[in-house]
């Protein structure tokens, strides 16, 4: 308990900075990831081409080599300077957007092709059939893996403590740097963790079961 | 081709999509130009740069690095499944001193990041005397991460069988665990081969993270000759090394997945789920359609 009161500060900036790091890219790679998934179900095959080769490429590329190459190796090219916050934003909200963007896309498909065929012969134009059929049906299947998905996210912001950013997973350079024991540091913040990702699967299981049922 | 969302285009649909296909084009290359712009502009694919490429020691380091990757994700992999079948096995006991502390430890490991496991393991652990190496606190860390979401994966799977697979079992007199064996579990495998496969891609993908506690894994060693002054420093020529193996190893695997995944739809023995009428679980033996 001693090094979590003597430190309480430490503990609360970084976690501050955990949940900034978050909010930012949850953000970020929400619009993204919509945005991607309107590619993917696109009439023009060149953007779900493209929607497809960027799925394909980023989720099977490690999210600590996304970091890296967003910390060290692409100053090289000398286009904007991030800072490593925003760094660890655009390396987050690159990476996070792929998944975002399958969640979506595979909602979207759960929806019945008649659900949408017996609404355009209603003579619904395409708002109307997006806003009041295919979109709140698709959302009962969005919501829970999307919870998921941002669990996810939350716990990938750790990467970042590698990468100068002064966040939750640094906790454990400022305790050794204080000559606190890392080791009951490093229980407290996996504990944390622990505190707030569990009210968030139980969340999503609720969502999963209540939703399930109802379609 | 009908999607949810677009009705088959008529003439005028077609001419509109051929615009829409011809500005994406446009806008795309734009983009694609100016990225290799300043590919070209900071001088990324000079000679110099990638002159690393033909010295022997940096491609033996190489190998090397991939093969501490390689076994980690192994080694990793072996221990996270045993890992995985004995906490679900646990879980789905009918004891409930087995299966509640299972269900404790499955959800914790679930809810702890992977890098602060690795952290608790490498940084935290010396100090009540226990020294681990890099790659063992890496396995360990995947071993128990993903150990737990394959336990959850194993366990879905094997509720997800119809009911009467196991009560026939018991009418035939079998025990609890010639149920589990020779019943559940094959079928349940099969069903669940391509989710265990892609969690399995993962991690792989987390190998990566070994990185952040000086692992000298594939990535490691991209920033360590990405660093060299005598090639001008190539970290993004070494990176795009590193990522293309990266992703060929993983679409390695998950073409590996969806091999399985089209040969169990092909097997004609096919059951319905209780639980979801649409999911289709393929049941049955290895003959093939």
């Amino acid at each position: 308990m001693g090094v979590l009161t003597r430190n309480l500060d430490l503990f609360v900036a970084h976690f501050g900075e955990t949940l900034r790091l978050f909010a930012f890219s949850a953000v970020i790679s929400l619009l993204a990831g919509v945005f991607l998934a309107m590619l993917r179900v696109s009439p023009v095959p060149v953007f779900r081409g493209v929607g497809t080769l960027y799925v394909t490429v980023v989720r099977n590329t490690p999210l600590t080599l996304v970091f890296v190459f967003f910390v060290f190796a692409y100053p090289y090219l000398e286009i904007i300077k991030f800072e490593f916050f925003t760094a660890a934003v655009v390396a987050l909200s690159i990476y996070t957007s792929a998944f975002v963007c399958e969640v979506v896309r595979s909602g979207i498909n759960t929806v019945p092709v008649g659900q949408a065929e017996a609404s355009r012969a209603l003579g619904l134009t395409f708002t109307q059939m997006l806003g009041s059929i295919v979109l709140p049906q698709a959302m009962r299947s969005v919501v829970p893996p999307m919870v998921s998905t941002f669990i996810a996210l939350l716990k990938n912001t750790t990467v970042a403590a590698g990468f100068s950013v002064r966040e939750a997973g640094a906790i454990r350079d400022a305790l050794s740097e204080a000559g606190e024991s890392t080791l009951v540091g490093m229980l407290w913040v996996a504990g944390i963790f622990v505190l707030l990702v569990l009210p968030l699967t139980f969340l999503q299981r609720v969502l999963e079961k209540r939703w399930s049922v109802a379609r | 081709m009908t999607t949810v969302l677009f009705d088959v285009p008529g003439p005028r649909a077609r001419v509109r999509h051929r615009l829409l296909a011809v500005v994406g084009i446009a806008a795309i290359v734009a983009f694609l130009g100016y990225v290799i712009w300043r590919f070209i502009d900071t001088g990324q694919f000079e000679g110099r740069k990638w002159s690393w490429i033909e010295y022997k020691q940096i491609q033996i380091s190489l190998v090397e690095a991939l093969g501490r990757t390689l076994s980690a994700f192994a080694v990793g992999a072996a221990l996270a499944l045993v890992f995985g079948a004995v906490f679900a096995a646990a879980r789905l006991s009918d004891h409930r001193w087995v299966s509640a502390p299972a269900a404790v430890v499955v959800e914790l490991f679930r809810a702890i990041p992977l890098v602060i496991m690795m952290f608790f393991f490498y940084y935290g652990l010396p100090a009540t005397g226990v020294k681990l190496t890099a790659f063992t606190s890496v396995v360990l860390s995947l071993m128990l991460y993903n150990g737990s979401v394959l336990a959850e994966v194993f366990r879905a799977g094997i509720n997800s069988l119809p009911k009467g697979q196991a009560e026939a079992a018991y009418a035939l007199g079998m025990r609890k665990t010639q149920v589990m064996v020779f019943v559940l579990l094959p079928q349940a495998l099969r069903a669940m081969m391509p989710t265990i496969i892609s969690q399995l891609v993962v991690l792989l993908k987390d190998t990566a993270l070994g990185f952040l506690i000086t692992f000298e894994e594939l990535l490691y060693w991209g920033r360590q000759i990405g660093g060299q002054l005598q090639f001008g420093r190539p970290l993004i020529p070494t990176m795009i090394v590193v990522a293309a193996t990266y992703i060929g190893l993983c679409l390695l695997l998950t073409w590996f997945a969806n091999y399985l995944e089209k040969r169990n739809r092909r097997n004609k023995k096919v059951i319905a789920l209780e639980n979801d009428k649409a999911e289709l679980v393929v049941i049955g033996n290895d003959h093939q359609a």
